[in-house]
């Protein structure tokens, strides 16, 4: 056995830690953690690096398997309901036609789609955008308050700790603040080439998404359910969204898009499709205050020097996130964005 | 913009409504003559008929014009591959193609055959990969693309719910071994190909066992 182990790891070239609970054996672990790798390197990611992490989230059907609670295992369900269809929160927490699922592909378990779980295994922890020391409620806000164009369910509260029921679920078996790299953590991006295109980015966009998000951006909803959300426009995230880096954007592209096709876009052209995106207007940043220029100047350092905010569209000199535009949101700013100390 | 029918550009045609693609200036009423030509087939409620063992029959009722449109185009041209149809679609030109297809599409949804001898564990897979998929195979759910309760989303992905099994069932195989390949982008094609002929039952018993669509 410790051959085939010893095999294997060679096989693969590399060295994984592994950390799934529910597989009683050593051997049936490496067995199902080596075919995970090969469906995901089958699909063109990269396998893993020499001492990279490799968690292999539960599903629901491993949920409903488990010996948890029954009242533990109806919270963390609401809180995969509420990450799938987060619709539900519409003109509460939420102003536009996103689903957390929109953006974390395959019920926020997807390598190369920011799988969620890492947040719990590795907050509370210090982060640059807002440069203090946020808690897994408060990352949760993050992407409630510019990828939702919304706010925060209020810490604590049912609908909070449901959600993070459901992330802290995935993580099941990783240990706390780990020491190893995760694999497949966030939207790895390609390397940036030399030179991005709008007219190249425009022409791939119509070629390879538009039949899906529509031409001018908007999606497609059918019922008052959204089917293909929208890339930008007002029923978009805003401009203070990770996604609208454009690094974050290429590599959400190439590793998710078109549907169903995961790295079938060369670098090149993810890249171009970003930036032809990134240039299209969008809600203003809930961190506006009240001029672009001042606001880039404030955020560009630790965030929209990756973005194209508050520079002039290569297509026609406008100034992008020049307006008080929020959106379907009847505010700017919801409260918890707000500085910590610990003083 | 994705490719559409030429011919339907040159009829001059309103915009149609919600979704950016030509809106086919078909006229229900002609559409009604032209289908007599189709009724032996697709009957005259437009439920085709599930053929266990055969070449089903698709249900046309209550499908996107645009959809169904294309889909007359696509096996005229050859584009897709069907000698049943040949002979019927080789009779019409793009106004007939624009008026049955505009007939058809307003007729109610009805109810679809060839689940009831699945078994419960297919029924609950075929359910699974409709509304969640499977990310371990990179099945994208069938509903992501189908629409909610997998009734359609515009006129680019049509409407499977209800759809006879045995038709479901031979056009993702037909997918697999790549004897169709009519789909913008190979959206449809990269997805079958990901599935075992079980998973391909399974999904086509569910989806056959869900009522029609209220559209
Ligand atoms: C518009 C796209 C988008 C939507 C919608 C979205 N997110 Fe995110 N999310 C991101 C991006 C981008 C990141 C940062 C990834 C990175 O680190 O590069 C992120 C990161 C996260 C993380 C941290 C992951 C880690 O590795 O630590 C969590 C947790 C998270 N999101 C939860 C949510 C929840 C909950 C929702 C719904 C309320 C949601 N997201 C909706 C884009 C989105
Ligand atoms: C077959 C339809 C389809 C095609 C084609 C497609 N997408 Fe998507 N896209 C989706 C769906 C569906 C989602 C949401 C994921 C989910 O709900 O599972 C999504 C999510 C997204 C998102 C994150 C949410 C948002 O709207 O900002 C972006 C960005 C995106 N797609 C960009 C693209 C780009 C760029 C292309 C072309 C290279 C593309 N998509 C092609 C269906 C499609
Ligand atoms: C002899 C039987 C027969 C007749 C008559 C017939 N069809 Fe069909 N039709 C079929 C079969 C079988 C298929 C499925 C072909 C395949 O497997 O690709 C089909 C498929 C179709 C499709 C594609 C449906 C989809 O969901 O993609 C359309 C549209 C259609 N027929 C319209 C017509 C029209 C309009 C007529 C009359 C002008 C007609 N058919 C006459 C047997 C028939
Ligand atoms: C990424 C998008 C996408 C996903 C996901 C998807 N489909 Fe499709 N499907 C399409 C498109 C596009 C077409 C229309 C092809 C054409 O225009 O000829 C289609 C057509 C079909 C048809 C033919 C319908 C007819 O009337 O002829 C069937 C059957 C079908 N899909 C079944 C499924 C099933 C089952 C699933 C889930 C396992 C699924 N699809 C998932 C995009 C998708």
């Amino acid at each position: 056995m410790m051959i085939q182990k010893a095999l294997r790891i060679a096989v693969s070239g590399a060295l994984l830690a592994v950390a799934t609970p529910l597989l009683a054996n050593d051997a049936n672990n490496d067995a199902k953690i080596q075919d995970y790798i090969n469906t995901l390197t089958e699909l063109g990611f990269p396998a893993p690096a020499e001492g990279e992490m490799v968690h292999i989230p539960p599903t629901m059907a491993d949920l409903d398997a488990s010996d948890l609670h029954p009242e533990l295992k109806k919270v963390i369900r609401k809180g995969y309901d509420l990450f799938t269809n987060t619709q539900q929160l519409r003109g509460e927490y939420v102003f536009n036609n996103m689903n957390c699922s929109s953006c974390h592909l395959g019920e926020g378990r997807m390598p190369f789609s920011a799988p969620i779980w890492p947040a719990a295994v590795t907050l509370p922890g210090f982060r640059g955008k807002n440069g203090h020391v946020n808690n897994l409620e408060e990352r949760i806000a993050g992407c409630f308050t510019y990828s939702m164009n919304g706010k925060s369910p209020a810490y604590g509260s049912d609908t909070m700790l449901a959600m993070s029921a459901y992330h802290q679920w995935l993580a099941s078996g990783v240990e706390m603040y780990p020491k190893k790299k995760i694999y497949g953590r966030g939207f790895p991006a390609p390397a940036r080439p030399a030179e991005l295109s709008y007219a190249r980015g425009e022409q791939l966009y119509k070629d390879n998404c538009a039949v899906c998000h529509a031409e001018d951006g908007s999606g497609l909803r059918v019922n008052g359910e959204t089917v293909f959300p929208a890339p930008w426009g007002d029923m978009s995230n805003n401009w203070g969204a990770g996604i609208v880096r454009l690094k974050t954007g290429a590599g959400f592209i190439k590793n998710n898009m078109p549907l169903g096709q995961p790295n079938s876009l060369t670098d090149q052209e993810a890249w171009d499709i970003a930036y032809y995106m990134d240039s299209q207007e969008r809600p203003q940043d809930p961190r506006y205050t009240g001029n672009v220029a001042e606001t880039l100047e404030k955020f560009g350092p630790t965030f929209h020097k990756h973005s194209l905010y508050g520079q002039a569209r290569e297509s026609d000199g406008k100034i992008l996130g020049d307006h008080a535009n929020t959106g379907e949101k009847p505010f700017l700013k919801p409260d918890t964005v707000r500085p910590r100390t610990f003083d | 913009m994705k490719k559409r029918p030429g011919a339907l550009l040159t009829l001059g045609l309103a915009a149609s409504v919600g979704i950016a693609q030509a809106a086919s200036a078909g006229d229900p009423q002609k559409g009604a003559e032209v289908a007599n030509l189709c009724v032996a087939c697709h009957q005259a409620d437009g439920s085709g008929m599930n053929i266990a063992g055969g070449e089903s029959w698709p249900r046309l009722a209550g499908l996107d014009a645009n959809y169904l449109a294309k889909q007359l185009h696509d096996i005229k041209s050859g584009v897709r591959q069907s000698p049943t149809m040949m002979p019927f679609v080789a009779m019409l030109d793009d106004q007939k193609i624009a008026d049955v297809s505009a007939y058809y599409s307003q007729m109610p949804a009805t109810p679809a055959k060839g689940g009831e001898q699945a078994t419960d564990a297919a029924l609950k897979r075929g359910q699974q990969l409709a509304e969640q998929g499977d990310w371990s195979d990179y099945i994208v759910s069938c509903k992501s693309c189908h629409g909610p309760g997998n009734h359609g989303a515009g006129g680019n992905f049509p409407g499977i719910a209800s759809q006879h099994a045995g038709y479901i069932e031979a056009q993702l195989k037909a997918w697999k071994a790549g004897t169709r390949k009519n789909d913008p982008q190979d959206l449809m094609g990269s997805i079958a190909r990901r599935m075992s002929d079980d998973d391909i039952h399974a999904v086509a018993a569910w989806l056959a066992t869900q009522s029609p669509a209220a559209r």
